[in-house]
């Protein structure tokens, strides 16, 4: 019988090796003043991370990421929250990427992927992709679109993973 | 027994760990899209039983599936057209796996086979890239490698032939593609300059193309070199960058066979800081087609990538005449202004004010004959000269325009855009004949926020011109339950068209549903006849009649 049970845990094991481990894909692209910036510096301490994509040509990412923006002081405060906006703006207008972010005040980080090197690596079609991911760097939670208040919806999960009420 | 028992248990327990942590690092995502089209007559856009020609149904598809373990990595692309959707290239027609590759990837040293895709600088003289939307897609199959020596060094060199739908490559059918970059970021290499605020980034590359020359009567270069410079500084709030690409004679059908070389420049000098992104760029081209291929036109095969500069519209009647580059030659600026009118003054408000002014203009190059006896751009000549900094009248596209973005309260929005256009018609469409299209078009955005996931939101827009098609409307109204549900009615109307036969109303309706990362759309209704552009590429789109569903998922 023990040694029954034992086998049973050896194969519970090995199969759970089998279960999804997804992290993010390590590929350089660039910061927003055009230096390489590998995709493995995407981290946050153990606390929980957002990753959106988006374009200039995107008005439902470019409300996502506004949206994102009214809250993120107090989602930083209460959560530790980190975002990571990554364009797919192409050589035609990557240029054009800084003057708008700064022009619209975004507080948080923005990566340039001119070739879809990241996008194609992380398998987003549609945008705005928004992955969510926890404080280990595993991907728990992924959507695309966005509608007024799906912000809302993200941040509980966010909440959730930093452990707040 | 029991010996050989606890041996077989402790030969099982040894390869379930060395298995379970090599499965630990293993990773399998993917992900799926279909889009299906299904055509209907209607006797009001022209649309016969014979126009369809029995293609009642049109299915484009892709399955992507990437697997990673450790360093290694291999992934596959499955793509059906049967048949294509209308607006694809009928070339598009078929099934296969047009992408498959395997890499090896360290910290300074990565390695690939089989198809990828890379991009050097701005693209000038070498990008290979996938825009499904468009149908586009000029990868390499071949083999690439990257480098990084030290810090702030990166070395790559491809070489391999590039996709030409679903036609496979043999001996002379098209050409081979071989190119090298390297780029160094001084800040990285010097250690004087590790902390200063002044960066700058210098890049180099080079790429041949060879193709046969089996052609009659000309006797074409073989090799085809172009080369790049380019280089990227920052200081503090301004951000310089500028390309120039430089290619040898290469006779093609795009540029009716002219032994001219060609040569391109991209500059952009902006200034940023928060609340307020200034950025002019210039650019000027001149016979810098590039394919794998000289005998093909169109958007296959090519090897350099020339980004268009001006503005890509988001809205309906903005984006009714996108511009696309035309290689042969164009010069133009472009201009643009973000800045926010910060929260708590008189016409910020409570949440602030953004307004976004932009300016774009492009004029062809200035042609003179290269002699008395020939004319401009003869083939079998060199075609042309043309002084470097010298713009011709010819103006193929000039946009004006501004955006507002105002928040009122938590519960509306708005956006507001004025813009002046003018487009030349004959040259960026071929519509030969046609007067350019002078256009005025305004749009308003409103969004009501009912609650925290319900709200509702309105689009309404005018474009008024003498020319092409006359004048339209259009108005939008969308419901959305964040962060699955959307419906949406929309109707185009053309009702000032010359023609009073063709004032057609274009009514669609739409409903989608997503949960997570899965998507289904279904409009129905009908759609006019426009060009759709993804990045630097643009796709004519007939009018048509019927239902689409688009379903695609990640994982």
């Amino acid at each position: 019988m023990n040694k029954l049970f034992f086998v049973f845990v050896l194969l519970f094991a090995t199969v759970a090796g089998f279960a999804q481990q997804t992290e993010i894909p390590v590929v350089t692209i660039k910061t927003i003043n055009g230096q390489n910036f590998s995709t493995a510096d995407i981290t946050n301490n153990g606390k929980p991370i957002i990753l959106s994509f988006w374009a200039l040509w995107c008005k439902p990412c470019q409300k996502e990421l506004d949206a994102f923006n009214e809250n993120y002081a107090e989602w930083q405060k209460e959560t530790g929250v980190k975002i990571f906006a990554v364009s797919i703006d192409d050589a035609r207008s990557t240029n054009k990427v800084l003057p708008l972010v700064n022009g619209k005040g975004w507080e948080f980080e923005v990566l340039l992927d001119a070739n879809s090197d990241f996008k194609r690596a992380l398998n987003v079609n549609m945008i705005p992709h928004t992955f969510l991911i926890d404080g280990n760097g595993k991907i728990v939670a992924q959507h695309t679109s966005y509608f007024e208040g799906s912000e809302l919806e993200l941040y509980e999960k966010v909440k959730k993973l930093a452990g707040v009420k | 027994m029991k010996r050989i028992f606890l041996a077989f248990i402790l030969l099982f327990f040894v390869i379930g760990l060395s298995a379970q942590s090599l499965l630990d690092q293993s990773r399998v995502n993917g992900s799926f899209q279909i889009d299906g089209q299904f055509y209907m007559p209607d006797n009001e856009l022209g649309i016969t039983d014979s126009v369809i020609g029995g293609r009642k149904m049109g299915l484009n598809g892709f399955g992507n599936i990437t697997y990673t373990l450790g360093n290694f990595s291999a992934g596959m692309r499955y793509e059906a057209y049967l048949t294509p959707i209308a607006g694809f290239d009928p070339a598009q027609e078929g099934n296969g796996f047009p992408y498959v590759y395997a890499s090896y990837n360290t910290e300074n040293l990565s390695v690939t086979a089989g198809n990828f895709y890379e991009q050097f600088g701005n693209g000038l003289v070498l990008r290979s890239y996938e825009e499904w939307t468009l149908g586009y897609d000029n990868s390499l199959n071949g083999l690439k490698a990257t480098y990084r020596p030290v810090k702030g060094v990166n070395i790559k060199a491809v070489y391999g032939s590039q996709r030409y739908y679903w036609q496979k490559f043999e001996r002379n059918s098209r050409g081979i593609v071989r190119g090298a970059d390297a780029e160094v970021e001084l800040n990285e290499v010097l250690p004087s300059m590790n902390t200063s605020d002044f960066r700058i980034t210098l890049g180099g590359s080079a790429v041949s193309k060879f193709q046969r020359d089996a052609d009659p009567s000309y006797f074409l270069p073989e090799n085809v070199g172009a080369f790049a410079g380019r280089v990227n500084m920052s200081a503090g709030k301004f951000n310089f960058m500028s390309e120039y690409a430089y290619k040898i004679n290469d006779p093609s059908s795009t540029n009716n066979f002219i032994y001219k070389e060609g040569q391109a420049l991209l500059s952009s000098l902006s200034y940023s800081q928060r609340g307020l992104g200034i950025i002019l760029q210039v650019k000027r081209v001149d016979n810098m087609s590039f394919k794998s291929d000289r005998g093909v036109t169109g958007n296959a095969l090519d090897i350099s990538f020339i980004p268009p500069l001006n503005r890509i519209h988001s809205y309906s009647l903005t984006g009714r005449y996108p511009y696309a580059t035309q290689p042969n030659g164009e010069m133009g600026l472009q201009f643009q202004l973000n800045y926010k009118i910060p929260k708590g003054s008189t016409l910020g408000g409570k949440y602030g004010t953004g307004i976004a002014l932009n300016f774009s203009q492009v004029n062809d190059i200035q042609r003179l004959a290269i002699n008395d006896s020939t004319a401009i751009g003869q083939d079998g000549t060199l075609g042309y000269k043309s002084d470097f900094f010298k713009v011709s009248d010819h103006i193929f596209f000039r946009d004006f325009n501004v955006e507002v973005d105002k928040k009122f309260n938590s519960k509306w929005k708005a956006v507001v855009q004025y813009m002046n256009l003018l487009f030349d018609i004959a040259t960026i469409q071929g519509k030969s004949g046609q007067e350019p299209v002078k256009a005025n078009i305004a749009l308003t955005d409103v969004t009501w926020r009912i609650n925290s996931t319900r709200s509702l939101r309105f689009e309404l827009q005018g474009l008024w011109t003498k020319q092409d098609k006359g004048n339209w409307a259009a108005g939008l109204i969308e419901y959305a339950i964040a962060p699955q549900w959307f419906f949406a009615v929309a109707d185009q109307y053309n009702y000032g068209n010359k023609d009073v036969n063709h004032r057609n109303h274009y009514f669609t309706g739409s409903l989608g549903y997503n949960k997570d990362t899965t998507r289904i759309a279904l409009t129905f209704g009908r759609q006019a006849e426009g060009v759709v552009c993804v990045g630097g590429v643009c796709r004519q789109v007939p009018a048509s009649s019927g239902i689409t569903l688009t379903l695609s998922t990640n994982f």
